[in-house]
């Protein structure tokens, strides 16, 4: 940045003091759970993996993948997909500079946030 | 790049607390960030008590009434106090708006006031503006013709002029700016919300003559596509305007001349 910063001046705070808005946090969310889901999906290609190699590494990783801890990622993977989808869907809608005033655009977080969860459950009642 | 924390010399520190007015009964605490140039410090954050009962109802009020009783070397911008200038433009409570019409009444407890986030400080509460206005002019923000200019005025037809409302009354506060994320990381070549809602402003102008220059000046991966929608902007606008909704429909009108 070409002269704005003569002498020593300080950087004035950001992060530390401006208030998470609605719409700041479910766009954040959307990248965190998009960079997330890239472990989910190393772990079923190492499960797919283990089960073109051989019935013991198979049985290694079934495990790892289905223990508690296991779930609990796969859990947590599956609401992240829902979360990305629905986010995506309203970054589609932004898109076609659509829906986006504040109390709109606010609503939809709401949506995603609702939706991503009621979608996981129901998925995991189905699977 | 992005860097999250704070460089060294920016890092704040505990301030001082200045007395609270005598025989006051009605006292609020204000916790204001200040640093000042000339004595070789970290910024810190004092605080004041500020007696309610003799106090007008915004926080420029609060403001004044501190630097005229309490603290005299406090430093912040203020001109028309009735948000129109743009001047007093700074951190409270956690979102940018401007001093001169946000009520006390709107902050509940302790009244937290920063500089506008993520600028060079050039004292207390007054930021560096210089890139920021740079950045503005770089939009060209006038009107651009080709055609022999008229006898008379450039004439619009009252549907063509609705299309400025909602962004002719930016006072280039910079609190929406200095609210993005967006703009806190990559300030440096990312237009911002301010800038690209004047660049709208013009592009969408009837009159203007010079919508394929600016749209072809704004085909870059930094200048307008930094904005990811993350819309603290149209949130904080003291003004009640839109940024976000402008920069998506630049978007939408460079694809739609691309296809």
């Amino acid at each position: 940045m070409a002269d704005v910063n003569r002498g020593n001046r300080p950087l004035s705070p950001h992060l530390t003091v401006y208030r998470p808005q609605l719409t700041s946090m479910t766009s954040i969310l959307t990248r965190i759970t998009g960079n997330a889901l890239i472990l989910a999906a190393l772990l079923t290609v190492w499960w797919f993996l283990a089960a073109a190699t051989s019935e013991e590494y198979y049985a290694t990783a079934d495990a790892v993948i289905t223990s508690w801890f296991g779930d609990l990622v796969m859990l947590g993977s599956l609401w992240a997909l829902w979360y990305h989808t629905l986010a995506g869907i309203r970054h589609l809608i932004w898109d076609n500079a659509m829906m986006l005033e504040v109390e709109t655009a606010e609503k939809l977080g709401w949506g995603v946030i609702g939706g991503s969860i009621m979608l996981t459950i129901i998925t995991v009642f189905i699977v | 790049m992005v860097q999250l924390t704070l460089p060294k010399n920016s890092r704040i520190t505990k301030g001082k607390t200045w007395p609270k007015p005598e025989g006051a009964t009605n006292v609020r605490k204000f916790q204001i960030y200040r640093w000042n140039p000339d004595d070789g410090k970290n910024p810190r954050v004092d605080t004041y008590f500020v007696d309610m009962d003799k106090c007008g109802p915004m926080i420029l009020d609060a403001l004044i009434k501190i630097k005229n009783d309490i603290d005299p070397t406090l430093t912040f911008r203020r001109s028309c106090r009735e948000g129109i200038c743009g001047s007093c433009a700074m951190n409270i409570d956690g979102i940018n708006t401007l001093a001169c019409i946000y009520g006390l009444d709107e902050v509940k407890g302790d009244v937290k006031i920063y500089p506008l986030p993520h600028m060079p400080v050039v004292k207390d509460l007054i930021p560096d503006l210089t890139h920021f206005y740079a950045q503005h002019a770089s939009i060209m923000p006038w009107l651009e013709t080709k055609t022999n200019r008229p006898a008379k005025e450039w004439k619009q037809s009252i549907e063509d002029r609705a299309k400025l409302d909602g962004l002719y009354e930016c006072v280039m506060c910079a609190s929406c700016s200095t609210s993005c994320p967006s703009y806190w990381w990559n300030g440096d070549k990312y237009l911002g919300p301010a800038a690209l809602l004047h660049a709208y402003r013009w592009i969408i102008d009837s009159r203007d003559e010079a919508t394929g220059e600016r749209l072809d000046d704004l085909e870059d991966p930094f200048k307008l596509y930094r904005c990811h929608t993350i819309m603290n902007c149209a949130k904080t606008c003291p003004k009640g305007l839109n940024p976000a909704k402008a920069i998506a429909e630049i978007k939408k009108m460079m694809l739609e001349r691309a296809v």
